[in-house]
């Protein structure tokens, strides 16, 4: 089967699964067509002539959703629901079948809902007999659990690779119950509905063949997913010629192998680091400079700031790096809110870089996935020599909670199997 | 942890005694708290062995389980303990006020309430256990107890849960209170040692902190606050002592179990009322008593909860109880956080580092500045704000000051160390900002990002309509004969 | 690297490693000091104790008594009740059991009684369900090998084995505390390798041993017994890594001089020979990487925390602290940043100044 067939035949399945259970849950590898899915499968919906719900976790998400569905279907109305304080961005406006508004009745009868989880935690009085809950991996028990009796059956789709939902207070309380609040809404779905079908989108549009087998390994050990392209249908070309610097030949190995380590000398550092801070954002300016153009199966585009992210796990990490002079279109976020965008490059400040020893926080697979995991043509990663003698040294003694289920990949493995790939593509500073 | 209060820690070290990382008190400090310090035979989950227990430093209880064993004698204790702490909880509920609740009834609310002290949080999670063990008993029946029983283990379970509750101050530690207020020279781990943690923190006449903290090590001359007891102690004292009481149940023999427990207990009971004193000299933080008055309405509504006779709390929370009291715990969480650092420049300070805070002085400012026309012009006063701080803020943040409740800014600008912001609330309602409410040249100011500006939750479902993804209606919890002759080795 | 190995440890037998001392081998596996002791074989408690600084580990016979008074319930009349609860929680259609207690064979031939035993279980498939009772097995560590005798029971049917490991600790509505069931759960993995590990010598496939293995505890407050399956893959994970890493201690032994020795080879009296100085200073001759948490999981713990403190390393505050000083490893080094009385160092910059700005907010408000 050509990947094409194989995803669609998963498509089919699940939309076939949909009238038969009350819940179908899609799990979906990063840029393996999940938005794809949702617009499809809404459509679907849409033709029965019964009302739809959509939920999302961010506005962003909801307003990229509400963008898609109204341009592929522009016969269908949407109502993109909102809270107070909420500005209605100018793609959203400019489209004739989407109205906007705080409250239910003022959207008038659309056949498709869209809002956040929080939102319509909000809304009561009514049920829809579907609804599609999206990013559910992402999403907290505790917030399905306000939204469930609104709808008669779902559709939940999400990638388990990501960072898993967290509270600021401890959950140990909770810990082996099935209704865990903090555990991701289709874990606790699952845990009371063992029976419902899961089905895996089984291969990324998104990540190029030089990256799906490396994030695949890592971070789906058990649930492998292919790239939808061959190594030749992409390719990342620098336009303009570079100088042989260390930051131009990491910028050369990314576009030609599509990784590249650029490896700072070994150094315990503090979270800010200001040479690996800096690093970045030279790499990105420099990015730029090169007049980067982006061959793919969808032809050829130029790439611009709007196509580059960086990543870090902190937020002072982000602000230092922006502060660090990265030009303004370029997103520069934490892997928690880089979560289910796309870029055509992306650069990374390892979680690890810097550091004597490793937190669970640092070490969560999730977190590395999410990073990896963003491009479509190339991944530069920043990171201080010396991680593989912090995962050596890593101590392990993590406590075991009865009846909770073991996850994996285990941080620790996905950590070492990445680095174990980056360090072929390593490019020294000088 | 941060570097502000690392550097504290090296500070200790360096000058031999434990450092401050806070200017003022962040919990409430009773008159008269309740101390507990309970004692449990090891390699059991909860079974007492003895506690010393009250309110009157000169004036210690000691309760004693001769042989931890038996079932009567664990009992025995739980219902002389219950003498103790029940009288002193109870007597609370005797005065009250009335609240008066905006766009609610008004409701009554306990003028006092009580607080428990004990040594570390093992204390706490004991404290919860022998809660859990004793709140199903029936006081007739196959293995009947004092109606005292019940009682106390359901109140014992409401402390457990409520100390997990961030910011109050029903039932605190002593080695996490002192910890909040002071930087040792040691680790935190080693900071779970009581004895240590006051060593550095006031170490006796003549000694060092390091020097104290380290004979404090030492179980022979400091036993531990419990609820471990020292290996060598069971092994050398007690356990021939509670073999006596086996062979010979007499009183002597009760004594003897009794001489040796006093020792273990005694230093540490000088201990707690040590740290009392210590943390009563911390000037108390301004929003302590909006949190204690959060603590007596919670203790208010348990209190009716037990006098209508309601059941014990189940075993373990539901899936609507356990959304209901996440959210609970994080709003109670975030809270504290925002209120800690308000009250506090030295917490503050925290967020300055990291630049989500920043202080300095008033440059310029146009008090009248407005935005808008006609109908929708609105007051927005700006201020430039000189500060030497690393801003990390960016323009379109929302920030408050602990100077003044109620203010509202938005950062407009930030260049070179100065800040432009735009006051948005806290004017007042007339055209021109009330007297006091904007920020004038040459006045001192902090803002910061972190604010009590919380968006409440939404509602969550009754139990009885959990939703199917969560397990539907849960099972009605009825207390069964089988909670209340649970066994007890 | 053998020859070096005894060398180090001097003419006394290698100090076995139980499953508790293997899996606390991923306690603090950057400790070069640790990693050799154990590769050599050295008796840690023994060195701590001639040099003056015990580790501050004891029982007490209330828990021991404990333990044993519930491990004997748990295996009374032949596993009656470990039956019982494998059944309900396995879901097994036995109501009968075979009972081999391997202990009674004798000390000496336990260990060839143990292989046979397993080999004809998983040559037999044996349909009737066995418990083996103080089987002995073993597993090599670092070219050594260690005879493990758990206190645990395998138990097979149909040719698959589970580890049964008892524990005396609590299950209360369903929760034990995480730390001690995440002990039960590395020392279980320990015995789940070396199963693992006999099997494929015997030509079997080791996948045939659950990486679930049974936990037994008593429940709430009572003595009776309840079972909870834990899978132990990700202690498995870490146990090869750990156990692999042992091999590899030829990297530690090149740096250290010709001649060290750890010998405590006793005299007539069974006390030591050398002295404790000597040894001290033979101790400190290999890099120790001290952190807090390693009161609580090794021998040497007080030894290493007199050193760091006598070096005024910032390890002594914890992994936590020394990552918020940027990795500055000592105390009058990183006061000296924040106090302006010493210049940064090439690569310091930056420390320098954060912690000179936590210094000046401190100040300002302790005023």
């Amino acid at each position: 089967m050509t990947p094409q067939q194989e995803a669609a035949a998963v498509v089919d399945a699940v939309l076939a699964d949909l009238p038969r259970n009350r819940g179908v849950v899609v799990d979906s590898p990063p840029g393996a067509g999940k938005s794809t899915l949702v617009v499809r499968a809404a459509g679907h919906i849409a033709e029965t002539g019964e009302p739809l719900m959509i939920v999302a976790q961010t506005n962003e998400q909801v307003d990229d959703l509400v963008e898609r569905l109204a341009t592929e279907h522009p016969d269908l109305t949407v109502g993109r629901l909102s809270a107070s304080g909420y500005v209605t961005p100018g793609r959203v406006l400019a489209l004739p079948n989407v109205s906007v508004a705080g409250k239910l009745p003022d959207l008038g009868d659309p056949a498709v809902v869209i809002a956040t989880a929080d939102k319509w935690a909000w809304i009561g009085d009514r049920t829809w007999p579907w609804a599609i809950v999206d990013e559910a991996y992402q999403m907290r028990s505790d917030k399905l659990l306000r939204i469930a009796s609104l709808f008669e059956r779902s559709l939940f789709v999400g990638d388990p690779g990501q960072l898993d939902p967290f509270s600021i207070v401890d959950g140990e309380r909770w810990a082996g119950l099935s209704w865990d609040p903090v555990q991701s809404a289709v874990s606790v779905l699952l845990r009371h509905n063992p029976d419902l079908p899961v089905h895996r989108l089984p291969v990324s549009w998104r990540l190029p063949a030089s990256a799906a087998p490396v994030v695949s390994e890592a971070f789906y050990p058990f649930t492998g997913f292919r790239a939808g392209t061959e190594h030749g249908d992409r390719s990342l070309e620098l336009t303009v010629n570079g100088m042989r610097t260390s930051y131009d030949r990491a910028l050369e190995e990314a576009a030609a192998s599509g990784w590249a380590l650029y490896e700072l000398p070994s150094r315990h550092t503090v979270r800010t680091d200001a040479e690996a801070v800096q690093a970045v954002a030279v790499l990105a300016v420099r990015l730029l400079q090169r007049a980067p153009v982006a061959h793919s199966e969808r032809g050829s585009h130029r790439v611009t700031a709007d196509r580059i992210a960086i990543g870090a796990a902190h937020r002072d990490q982000v602000a230092a790096i922006r502060a660090a002079g990265v030009p303004e279109e370029i997103t520069v976020d934490t892997a928690n809110r880089l979560q289910g965008r796309e870029y055509d490059v992306t650069i990374v400040l390892h979680p690890l870089s810097g550091r004597r020893d490793a937190t669970a926080f640092h070490l969560e697979s999730g977190r590395l996935c999410v990073l990896a995991s963003r491009h479509r043509h190339a991944c530069v990663v920043v990171a201080r020599a010396g991680i593989p003698e912090l995962l050596d040294a890593h101590p392990s003694a993590e406590p075991v909670q009865l009846g909770v289920p073991v996850k994996f990949p285990d941080g620790w493995e996905a950590n070492q199997a990445v680095l174990a790939h980056l360090s072929k593509h390593r490019v020294a500073a000088h | 942890m941060s570097a502000l209060t690392a550097l504290a820690q090296l500070r200790a070290i360096r000058d031999g005694i434990a450092q401050p990382i806070t200017t003022v008190r962040h919990c409430h400090l009773a008159p008269h708290p309740m101390v507990f310090i309970p004692l449990r035979l090891a390699g059991e989950a909860a079974a007492p062995m003895g506690a010393m227990v009250g309110t009157d430093p000169g004036h210690p209880r000691l309760l004693v389980v001769p042989q931890p064993r038996n079932r009567d004698l664990r009992f025995a204790f739980t219902a002389e303990l219950a003498e103790v702490v029940l009288p002193y909880i109870e007597g609370f509920g005797k005065t009250t006020e009335t609240i008066e609740k905006k766009g609610g009834e008004p409701y009554e609310r306990c003028l006092d309430a009580p607080q428990i002290l004990v040594p570390n949080p093992q204390a706490v999670t004991f404290v919860g256990l022998l809660g859990r063990s004793t709140r199903f008993r029936r006081v007739d029946g196959p293995y009947p107890v004092h109606p005292s029983v019940p009682l106390l283990g359901r109140w014992l379970t409401y402390f457990a849960d409520r100390s997990q509750h961030p910011g109050s101050s029903l039932l605190l530690t002593a080695t996490e209170a002192l910890g909040a207020h002071w930087a040792t020279g040691q680790s935190g781990l080693e900071d779970a040692n009581l004895a240590a943690l006051l060593g550095w923190i006031d170490p006796p006449e003549g000694m060092t902190g390091p020097g104290a903290a380290e004979e404090a090590e030492d179980p022979l001359l400091w036993p531990p606050a419990g609820p471990a007891t020292d290996p060598g102690f069971d092994n050398e004292v007690l356990g021939p002592a509670v073999r006596a009481y086996e062979e010979a149940p007499t009183e002597r023999a009760v004594e003897r179990v009794a001489q040796a427990l006093r020792t273990q207990l005694e230093p540490t009971w000088r201990l707690m009322w040590r740290s009392v004193e210590l943390l009563r000299a911390l000037p108390e933080g301004a929003r302590v008593k909006d949190r204690w008055d959060v603590d007596r309405g919670s203790f208010t509504r348990f209190l009716e909860r037990v006098t209508e006779g309601g059941p014990p709390q189940a075993r373990r929370d539901g899936a609507v109880g356990a959304a209901a009291r996440l959210a609970g715990l994080e709003r109670a969480r975030a809270s504290y956080d925002v209120q800690r650092a308000y009250d506090d420049p030295l917490v503050m300070a925290e967020y300055r580092l990291t630049g989500e805070a920043f202080a300095g002085t008033v440059t310029a400012a146009d008090p009248e500045h407005t935005e808008g026309e006609g109908r929708s012009r609105k007051l927005r006063p700006l201020i430039t704000v000189r500060t030497e701080d690393q801003v990390r803020l960016t323009p379109g943040a929302t920030v408050g000051s602990p100077d003044r409740r109620g203010h509202a800014a938005e950062i407009v600008e930030v260049v070179d160390g100065e800040v432009t912001l735009k006051i948005t609330k806290g004017m007042g309602r007339g055209r021109t900002p009330s007297p006091g409410s904007v920020p004038e040249p040459g006045e001192r100011v902090t803002y910061t990002s972190l604010t009590d500006d919380f968006q409440s939750s939404a509602a969550l479902p009754d139990p009885e309509l959990t939703p199917w993804t969560h397990g539907g209606p849960p099972q009605e919890y009825v207390p069964s004969d089988e909670d209340a002759q649970e066994e007890w080795s | 690297m053998n020859g070096r190995l005894d060398e180090l440890r001097g003419p006394v037998p290698s100090h076995p490693h139980d499953a508790r001392a293997i899996a606390a081998l991923a306690a603090n596996p950057g400790c070069a000091r640790r990693a050799l002791l154990d590769a050599a074989g050295v008796d840690k408690d023994r060195t701590a104790r001639h040099v003056g600084f015990p580790a501050p580990f004891g029982q007490s016979q209330f828990a021991i008594t404990r333990g044993n008074v519930f491990e004997a319930l748990v295996k009374e009349n032949g596993c009656a009740e470990l039956l019982r609860l494998l059944r309900e929680l396995l879901g097994l259609p036995v109501s009968e059991v075979g009972y081999q207690d391997v202990e009674n064979v004798g000390a000496h031939l336990r260990h060839s009684h143990t292989r046979a035993l397993i080999d004809r279980a998983a040559r037999e498939s044996e349909e009737t369900a066995v418990f083996y009772d103080h089987p002995l097995f073993s597993l090599e560590i670092a070219g050594h090998t260690s005879y493990l005798e758990p206190d645990v029971v395998a138990f097979q049917l149909g040719g698959r084995f589970h580890i049964v490991e008892i524990k005396s600790f609590g299950v209360i509505d369903g929760q034990a505390e995480p730390q001690k069931v995440a002990g039960a759960a590395r020392q279980a993995a320990v015995y789940v390798l070396a199963l693992r590990t006999l099997l494929a010598e015997l030509g079997h496939d080791p996948e045939r041993v659950s990486h679930d293995v049974v936990l037994v505890c008593p429940e709430n407050f009572a003595n009776r017994p309840t079972a909870t399956l834990v899978d132990v893959r990700k202690q498995l994970a870490v146990l090869r890594r750990q156990l692999a890493r042992m091999t590899r201690v030829d990297r530690l032994l090149e740096g250290i001089p010709e001649g060290l020795t750890f010998d405590l080879a006793p005299d007539r009296d069974g006390v030591p020979t050398r002295s404790a100085q000597e040894l001290a200073e033979a101790l400190c001759q290999v890099p120790a990487r001290y952190a807090p948490d390693c009161l609580s999981t090794c021998d040497m713990c007080m030894f290493c925390r007199d050193e760091a403190r006598g070096n005024g390393s910032t390890d002594l505050l914890g992994r936590q602290v020394r990552d918020e000083l940027g990795g500055v490893s000592g105390m009058a080094e990183a006061l000296g940043l924040a106090e302006g009385t010493l210049e940064p160092a090439e690569g310091q910059e930056e420390v320098a100044r954060l912690l000179r700005t936590a210094n000046l907010l401190r100040e300002e408000c302790l005023r």
